[in-house]
This record gives structure tokens, C-alpha cells and sequence, in this order.
């Protein structure tokens, strides 16, 4: 066998999406991954500093350290980057709503590490636009949004000219059901609305707005479509390439390069027979690699058993060595591109094209994306889209094995440990950030925090960056909250559209025609039997923004004949049991994917008792461990759903038999 | 299978007092009652009603009819005004309408109000319960007729809001004393309506997304324009608002139109008689819907039942309550005891 050639290909960055219950544990878990070849970092942060809380807010309760690594002052940052030298790490911060204060904290921390902020490297998630259509994290109302994402554009291009202010995701959407092209068409049309907004800013010379354009960069999913995948990037180089030439008349071709990162499709890993997911990475992992055209510049994989829980070290240390096999022991990158001159793959690449070019002007044609978005048209784009997979799934039409076919398994050695495979965050970690955000409080300058937070203030009045004051504000040891507080006192909160917006015709998507007009017959009885037709209310407690599991249940329910109020997401577990009084309902749905349904299912239950509402069934969706499942249902949930329900109308027939054998009605039986 | 009555239903006398009494529990247990339709249900209803009926609500407390094309901003518009009411220490109480799918698309319904007009904090002086219309004809369901008196028996102000495609106007106009319509801004819809006078024309309106500029100064002039109908009430001059809720402008003036309308009615004698025809046209209507034409017959004609609710007019619950079991005990001298009965079972029976 021939040594592997010298002038090989230099591979792309090598992350891992990381971070967990304090700052400090995140710090040591780094730095055991760098040890091990990783060449990047890249920060998953908790949603209370996503959502701009802090860590002692209600509605933190329950979310601190979840997710993510809780960050609330610049002393979290600086226990995260411990020993880790800011100048050559290249850092990547999944963070939207708040990136301006995060990258603010980084920037903060290495003028006090005195390292000049040109050296740093990285990326700030930063695109809010896909926040209100999938993910949920979204804070202030599109239009300051679009004008946080513009400043931190203008300000790096001036100031820390090798980061990556915004990274437009792509990804976010196909999590929300979207077909490639619809990927590309959306993802480039949130390009444009950022690239339009900071050029009519007028702060950057017109000379000097290929800098811009070239500091975009994306963020992409891949599905285990590969070859589709695989073309859908091609299509993404050559439609950026073409639309910054045309629309931006930038002419030096090298800042025209598309530059994307990666994370692998979360959506099709599946919880039975988890072990299936290392292929399923693997293949999806070839397809941002292999046409060196339109190669990622930077991956992270998800680990095998994410969809079980949180990973631990060992799940994500084999991550991490799939891509090193991939980069180091093929020969992928002793090759030029292998898919040119494919009349298979160009043929593919145009049809991609055509498609999302006819899109985008669809879009163009009601005024852009953020009016589409408001509009709730591509919500509902999108909703159509999953619901149609979802359908394929049921009706077996889309294979997915393990769960709709082949599901023979025997008993799994991975799986058997006492832990479940999966990781615990730290239960004291919410307890302790708590009191070290106090402590911080009280060791600071109040007067220097005052005024800080007045200039941050006064910047958001009157259109002034933000940047500045924000560093001013991370400097002086400003926390997470209180910048979130000042921009939601000026900027306000964004309200998410009506759920008639979500209310997609779905008489094409409901699955098999016998077994729906069964599932209403069994709905509307109910109904009559108890009096009046069956209400279901629909919400997220806690702060974890992915609605579409929920949104999904909601559709659904309402197809089946079910009165659906849906409540949205945020909500604390006050504000779910005081609407299944006020609305009421048979039935209360909760959905938390944020992992920290323990905590805020028994609050749930225990507000519910308060109102002497105990008899109102609660059921529970999300990503679920086995034995957490078993604890809520001893708690007193009637029914707890996970994605290996993936069959909606079994759900619903399993809905209608609790709310029957809490109203003392007999359960009907199973379907034929 | 018999068909018994697996639902615990409450004492309406007891439940009465209890929602005077402000009771949120009580209120929402009173709402589930209305909406009732098992047999027990609907004779509970009946005195629930009677209960709570009396002078009070002849003088008391604002409805408020809020309407207009989908897409207007009528929950955003709703939530600033809720806002208003909130901070000068009234109570406030919400019938979200929202449209049902179609009896042969399943008739369900998504209610997606609620999100858009609850304030993020925890509030006790607000109620908010959502409603399907359950495709009935005029577009606002029978059971917010009864729904909203019950809310003005503890709140002082209840809104209701619906969705204007056509006909439904024509009830809520039945409904409120102060009806607002919300206008869409470059929107031909409130002009038409006018301009047929198939709608009684509303009290206030609003014209929303006045951030807009020039086409919602354009649709505010248009409307002032059309709104010059013969059934307008001498000395009120049915304003037309310039606001936005989402930039929170114009909302205090337009806000202050509420309480100079209801102060208009009091003072010129047309807040009760207006309630009062409002409730003889839902009992009317209520009667008709559950015995048809040959039960109104039974009870002696639309004439004559009109007579008598004016007769008692301050207790026309009460008047309903011994009408409707003067009709039902008619009835089952003339049918079958059992067909009655059954009738709400014969779904679950066939299933079962």
C-alpha cells in the first residue's frame, strides 16, 4: 500500500459542539478534546444566556447548564478560555439573539489578557432571522434583530477582522423540515436581507464592501440524501458566487467563495437501534467533503446517542475520530474535485439551481424574507415540508431503519450501562452558578456598571453600534441579564404570529385516509360524550425555543377534530396551568427538548394541583431518556412520547384513551 | 350501553355565588358549563344564567366587540388596549374567536389568540379563554352569547374578539355595547362592508399599522367618508383612530373613545335597552336553535315570547329557563320521551 502523497490537502477544522452545566467543567472538557486532535472549539451555550436571563431569573429555573455552558459575566468567560490561548484558538459560538454581548465578552476578555482583537478567530452564530422560523431563540422583534446582526458586522470588518460575524444557517432550516431547495433559496435570501441591511447603514465605504460580503459565512446541514447533499453545496457555490458578482458587484472571485461549516443532520438520528446513527453520520459527513468545490471548512458531528440525552466525553471522542479517519487515513485530500465532469452531479446541480432560484423570487416578490417570515408564509412552507416527511415516515414510503422497517434488534451492549448511555449534567450546577453570579454582584463597581448600561442604552436609542458600549458593558462586569433587560426596555420582545399561521391545509398530509376519518369518529364521540368537543392546550415550559415537535402535535391534533389552543413557547409552569383553567381544557400537552424535563413537568403538576386541576391529563413530548419517562409517569403523567413515537396518529388514538379513561369512559380498542 | 353522564357537573346556584365572588376557578368551571351540551348541562346552564342575571347587568360593567379582517393586528391591538384597562386597576375578560376547519376537514381548530394577547407576566386581573366559531351561522358561536354575561358578572370589561369575514359582524354587533371595527390599512374590506350596509355600523374604528404612513391616513379618510349611514345614533360621532400596536402609538387616545361610548349610552338611556334587546335576540335565537320553529310555536310564537321577555326584562334568563321546560314538557307529551334524550348519545352508541 502506497504511503499517503505529501502535498496533501490541508483538512478542515475539526470541532465539537460542547459545553455543559458550569464554565469551569466546559474549560476542562475543551481541553481534553484538544488534547485529542480537535482543532477547533465550538461553544453550546444554556439557554438563559441564548435568551438573555440570567441565572437567578424564573424563568431560568430548571435551564442552567442544560443545554449549554451557563455564561453571565465576563469572569464565566475567562473560567472557559482558562489556559486556552484566545490568539490561536479559532472559537465558534452557537449564540443569536445575544451575540453581539457574547462576542462582546470574547472581545472584552482579550483586551484584558491584552491580546489585540485583530488576532481573534472564530464565528458568531449571529443569524436571528432563522430563529423565529425553527429554534426559538429569538429575544427582540425582527427589526432590531437585523440591526444587532448589522452592528456586529460593521464593527468586526473594522476591528477583529479575521472573525466570522454571522454565520447564515441553512442548517436550522432542514431541522425544520425544509427540502434542499428550499435550504438554498431561504438561506440566500437571509444573505441578501443582512448584506442589503448593512450596506443601506451606510458605516462601511462602498469601496470596501467585498470585505463584507467575503466576512459572510454559512452554516449548513447534511442529510443522508448524500449524493442530494452533496449537490445541494455545489449549487449553494455556484448561486453565491453568481448573486455576490451580480447583486454586490464584488470581482475578485476569492471573496466570492462560499465558506460553510457543518454540523451533521440531527433530525434522522434515531433512538432505536442507535448505533445505525455512526453510519448515518459517516454517510452524511461524505457528502460535505467530497467535491473539494464545495468542501466545508469546518465540521462538527453529532454523537451516536444524541438522541437518547446529553453525550459524555467517550460518544463525542468518537465524533470527533470519524472525521480524522475521514481527513487522515483516506485519500480524499490527495485529489483534486472528483464530481467534475459529471454529467449525473451537474445535471442534479442545475435542477437545485432552477428550483431555488424561481423560490427566491417568490420570495423577493412579497418583499423579502423578513416580510415572507411575518407574513407566516415560509413557516408554513415549512411545516408543510415536515409534515409531508413525517407522512412518508408513517406510510413507510421513507425508510428509516431501525424504526419504520427492519426493527429486529438484538439487545444492544452499548446501551447497557448504569448511566443509559448518556450523560447527567451537574444538578448542583444551577445552585452554584446562582451564587457565583451573586458573588460577581457584589465584587464589582456599581457605579461603573450604571453607567455602562446607561450608554448601552442610549447606543440602542439612537442607532449608534452597539459594539462599543457592549464591550464597555463586558468590561465593567455587566451581566448576561442586564444586557438583555436594557435591549428589551428599548427594543422590546418579539411576539411569535398567531397560531392560525401554522395552520397549514394539511388534508394532504394526514396519512391514511381510513385511519384519520377513524381517529375523528373517535374525537368528535368524546366530545359528545363528555359534552362538548375535546380542547387540548399545546405549550413549551421552560426557555427551549424548538417548537416544531410541538407545532407538529398541534396540527396534527387539530386535523383529528381536537380544539387546540397553542400556547407557544417560554412559558413557566404558572402560566401553563393557569391556561388549561382559563381555556379549559381535556387534555395538557407539554413538549421540552431542553433535557430539563424533570424539573419543570413536577412544577407543571404541582400548579395544576393548586388549581384543584388534577384531574386534567398531562402528557409529555421530547428527547426523553427511558428512565426519566418512567420517573414523570410515576410523578403522574398519563402518557410520555420520545421521537420513537414517530407515528402522529398513534399518538392521537393514545391521547383520545386517556382523556376517556380520566373522564371514566372505556378506551376504545385498537385499530384494526 | 346506557348512556350515562360520565361528567361531573356543579351545583349553578352554588357556582353562582362563587363567580360574583370573582372566583377564577368558578369562572372557568361556569364557562365549561355554558359550552355543555349533554341534556343535565344545558338545565344547569339555564339556572346558572338565571342566577347570575339581575340589575347588575344593566348597569354595570363594558362589552366590547372587537372585530375585522384577519391579518388587521386585532390580538396585538387587543393586548395594548388589555395594557391600558390593566394599569388604571380594571379587570379584564377575553372570548378569543378563532374560525373551526370544516365539519368534513375533522372540524377541529387552532386558537392561537392567547399567545398574541397574554402580557408575558403573571397577571390575576386577567382572563382569557379561546373559542372555536364550530362553523355556526354568523360566524360567532352560540355559546359566547351566555360566555360573555357570565364574564361581565365579574369583570369590568369584556371583550370579545372575532375574526370579520362577512357575516360575522352581524352578530357581534348583537353582542357589544361598543363595537370596534380594525382596519387593515390599504384594505378596500371595511369600506365595502360599509357601503352595503350589511353591518351595523361600528362604534369605533381602529386603523392599525399607522406606521405605515400615507395608505393608513388614506383608509382613515375613506372611512370617515363612508361612515355617513342613516342608522348612525344622533350625538355620537363614531371616531376613526390612527394606531399602532406593535410601535405602541395612538393607543392611549383611541383607548379613551371606550369609556366616552359606554359614558354616551349610560347617559342617553341606551346601555340597558340595548342589552336588553341583545339578550331577548339570543334567547330567541337559543330557543329556535334547540326546538325550532314548532317549539317557538309550543311556547306560544315569536310574539308572544317577545312580550313576555320584555315583561321580565331584567331577569330574561329566569323567563328562558321556564319557557325552555314549558317547550320540553310539550314536547314529550307530543314525542317519544326517549327521542330526546338519546339524541346526544347516538354518536358515541354507534362507536362504542
Amino acid at each position: 500500500m502506497p504511503a499517503a502523497r505529501k502535498n496533501r490537502d490541508q483538512p478542515w477544522l475539526m470541532r465539537t459542539y460542547s459545553g455543559h452545566s458550569s464554565a469551569r467543567a466546559s474549560n476542562a472538557l475543551y481541553r481534553t478534546n484538544l488534547a485529542k486532535g480537535q482543532t477547533g472549539l465550538s461553544v453550546a451555550f444554556d439557554l438563559p444566556t441564548q435568551t438573555g436571563y440570567d441565572a437567578d431569573s424564573p424563568l431560568a429555573r430548571g435551564e442552567v447548564g442544560k443545554v449549554g455552558v451557563p455564561i453571565s459575566s465576563i469572569e464565566d468567560m475567562d473560567q472557559l478560555f482558562d489556559q486556552i490561548p484566545l490568539d490561536q484558538m479559532n472559537t465558534s459560538m452557537t449564540i443569536n439573539a445575544t451575540a453581539a454581548w457574547l462576542l462582546s465578552l470574547y472581545i472584552g476578555l482579550a483586551q484584558r489578557r491584552g491580546i489585540d482583537p485583530t488576532r481573534l478567530s472564530g464565528t458568531t452564530q449571529n443569524d436571528i432571522i432563522k430563529e423565529y422560523l425553527s429554534r426559538g431563540t429569538y429575544i427582540y422583534p425582527p427589526g432590531p434583530s437585523m440591526r444587532l446582526i448589522a452592528d456586529t458586522i460593521n464593527y468586526t470588518v473594522r476591528h477583529v477582522p479575521k472573525w466570522n460575524p454571522t454565520n447564515i444557517c441553512s442548517y436550522h432550516l432542514q431541522e425544520a423540515g425544509a427540502t434542499p431547495v428550499q435550504e438554498l433559496a431561504y438561506a440566500l435570501c437571509t444573505a441578501m436581507a443582512v448584506l442589503d441591511r448593512v450596506k443601506a447603514s451606510g458605516e462601511i465605504a462602498s469601496e470596501a464592501f467585498p470585505q463584507v460580503v467575503e466576512r459572510i459565512s454559512f452554516f449548513v446541514n447534511a442529510g443522508i440524501r448524500f449524493v442530494e447533499e452533496c449537490c445541494k453545496l455545489r449549487a449553494f457555490g455556484e448561486m453565491w458566487d453568481e448573486l455576490t458578482l451580480s447583486r454586490y458587484q464584488v470581482a475578485d472571485p476569492k471573496l466570492r467563495r462560499f465558506r460553510y461549516g457543518v454540523q451533521v443532520n440531527s433530525l434522522g438520528l434515531t433512538e432505536p437501534q442507535p448505533e445505525n446513527n455512526v453510519q448515518r453520520i459517516v454517510l452524511e459527513m461524505m457528502s460535505v467533503v467530497l467535491s473539494k468545490r464545495a468542501r466545508a471548512r469546518a465540521i462538527q458531528l453529532p454523537a451516536w446517542n444524541e438522541a437518547m440525552g446529553l453525550p459524555r466525553p467517550w460518544d463525542q471522542q468518537w465524533a470527533l475520530r470519524m472525521q480524522q479517519v475521514m481527513a487522515f487515513e483516506t485519500d480524499l485530500l490527495e485529489y483534486d474535485d472528483i464530481l467534475d465532469g459529471s454529467p449525473v452531479i451537474a445535471a442534479k446541480v442545475s435542477e437545485l439551481i432552477e428550483g431555488a432560484k424561481r423560490e427566491i423570487e417568490n420570495v423577493e416578490a412579497q418583499g423579502g424574507i423578513i416580510a415572507a417570515i411575518e407574513s407566516g408564509y415560509i413557516k408554513r412552507e415549512l411545516v408543510g415540508s415536515h409534515m409531508n416527511r413525517l407522512r412518508a415516515i408513517e406510510s413507510g414510503d421513507l425508510k428509516i431503519i431501525g424504526v419504520n422497517c427492519f426493527q429486529e434488534t438484538a439487545e444492544s451492549p452499548l446501551t447497557v450501562g448504569s448511566d443509559g448511555a448518556i450523560m447527567k449534567t451537574d444538578p448542583a450546577a444551577e445552585r452554584e452558578q446562582i451564587e457565583r453570579l451573586q458573588a460577581h454582584r457584589k465584587n464589582r463597581n456599581d457605579a461603573e456598571v450604571r453607567a455602562a448600561l446607561q450608554g448601552l442604552s442610549d447606543a440602542a436609542r439612537s442607532g449608534e453600534n452597539i459594539m462599543p458600549s457592549s464591550i464597555r458593558c463586558a468590561l465593567a462586569g455587566v451581566s448576561t441579564g442586564e444586557w438583555g433587560d436594557s435591549l428589551r426596555a428599548v427594543f422590546g420582545e418579539f411576539r411569535p404570529p398567531t397560531g392560525i399561521d401554522i395552520a397549514i391545509d394539511s388534508r394532504e398530509v394526514l396519512g391514511k385516509k381510513d385511519r384519520v376519518t377513524d381517529l375523528r369518529t373517535r374525537v368528535a364521540s368524546t366530545g359528545n360524550a363528555l359534552g362538548r368537543p375535546l380542547k387540548l392546550l399545546v405549550g413549551k415550559p421552560g426557555l427551549d425555543g424548538h417548537s416544531n415537535g410541538a407545532e407538529q402535535v398541534a396540527v396534527k391534533a387539530r386535523d383529528v377534530g381536537f380544539e387546540v389552543v397553542y400556547d407557544g413557547i417560554r412559558l413557566t409552569p404558572q402560566q401553563i396551568a393557569q391556561a388549561a383553567q382559563e381555556e379549559g381544557v381535556h387534555m395538557v400537552g407539554l413538549s421540552i427538548l431542553s433535557g430539563s424535563h424533570m424539573e419543570l413537568v413536577e412544577s407543571v403538576l404541582q400548579e395544576l394541583r393548586l388549581r384543584d386541576l388534577s384531574n386534567v391529563p398531562v402528557i409529555a413530548g421530547g428527547i426523553i431518556p427511558r428512565e426519566d419517562a418512567d420517573k414523570l409517569v410515576a410523578l403522574g403523567v398519563r402518557a410520555v412520547y420520545t421521537p420513537k413515537d414517530f407515528n402522529l396518529n398513534a399518538i392521537m388514538e393514545d391521547m383520545v384513551n386517556v382523556i376517556r379513561e380520566c373522564n371514566g369512559l372505556e378506551r376504545f380498542a385498537l385499530p384494526q | 350501553m346506557s348512556p350515562v353522564n360520565p361528567v361531573n357537573l356543579p351545583d349553578p346556584e352554588q357556582l353562582a355565588v362563587r363567580i360574583m365572588r370573582g372566583e377564577r376557578a368558578a369562572v372557568a368551571s361556569g364557562l365549561n358549563l355554558l359550552d355543555n351540551k349533554l341534556a343535565e348541562a344545558r338545565n344547569r346552564s339555564a339556572s346558572l344564567l338565571a342566577s347570575l342575571t339581575g340589575e347588575r347587568w344593566l348597569n354595570d360593567g363594558h362589552l366590547i366587540g372587537v372585530t375585522g379582517p384577519p391579518g388587521a393586528g386585532k390580538s396585538s391591538l387587543v393586548s395594548a388596549m388589555i395594557r391600558e384597562w390593566r394599569l388604571s386597576g380594571r379587570t379584564v375578560g377575553v372570548l378569543a374567536v378563532d374560525p373551526s376547519s370544516r365539519p368534513e376537514l375533522g372540524g377541529g381548530a387552532l386558537l392561537g389568540d392567547r399567545i398574541r394577547i397574554k402580557n408575558s407576566s403573571h397577571d390575576e386581573g386577567l382572563f382569557i379563554r379561546s373559542l372555536a366559531n364550530r362553523n355556526q351561522l354568523g360566524g360567532v358561536a352560540t355559546e359566547v352569547w351566555p360566555m360573555s354575561w357570565l364574564l361581565l358578572a365579574c369583570f369590568d370589561i369584556v371583550v370579545i374578539e372575532t375574526v370579520g369575514v362577512g357575516q360575522t359582524e352581524i352578530d357581534i354587533a348583537e353582542i357589544g355595547d361598543t363595537v370596534c371595527y380594525v382596519a387593515q390599512p390599504a384594505s378596500g374590506d371595511t369600506i365595502q362592508y360599509l357601503k352595503s350596509g350589511i353591518i351595523e355600523i361600528p362604534d369605533i374604528f381602529a386603523v392599525n399599522k399607522s406606521d405605515l404612513g400615507a395608505p393608513a391616513r388614506k383608509t382613515a379618510s375613506e372611512i370617515g367618508r363612508s361612515a355617513s349611514r342613516q342608522d348612525r345614533r344622533e350625538n355620537w360621532d363614531y371616531p376613526v383612530c390612527l394606531v399602532s400596536a406593535t410601535m405602541n402609538t395612538g393607543i392611549k387616545p383611541f383607548h379613551d373613545h371606550f369609556d366616552r361610548h359606554r359614558k354616551f349610552l349610560a347617559n342617553a338611556g341606551l346601555l340597558d335597552k340595548l342589552r336588553i334587546r341583545h339578550q331577548s335576540a339570543w334567547v330567541m335565537r337559543l330557543l329556535k336553535e334547540e326546538f325550532g320553529t314548532f317549539g317557538l310555536e309550543l311556547a306560544g310564537g315569536q310574539t308572544v315570547i317577545g312580550e313576555r321577555l320584555r315583561e321580565n326584562r331584567f331577569n330574561q334568563f329566569e323567563e328562558y329557563e321556564r319557557m325552555r321546560k314549558h317547550i320540553l314538557s310539550r314536547f314529550l307529551s307530543v314525542n317519544q320521551p326517549s327521542s330526546l334524550t338519546t339524541k346526544e348519545h347516538l354518536d358515541e352508541q354507534i362507536i362504542v
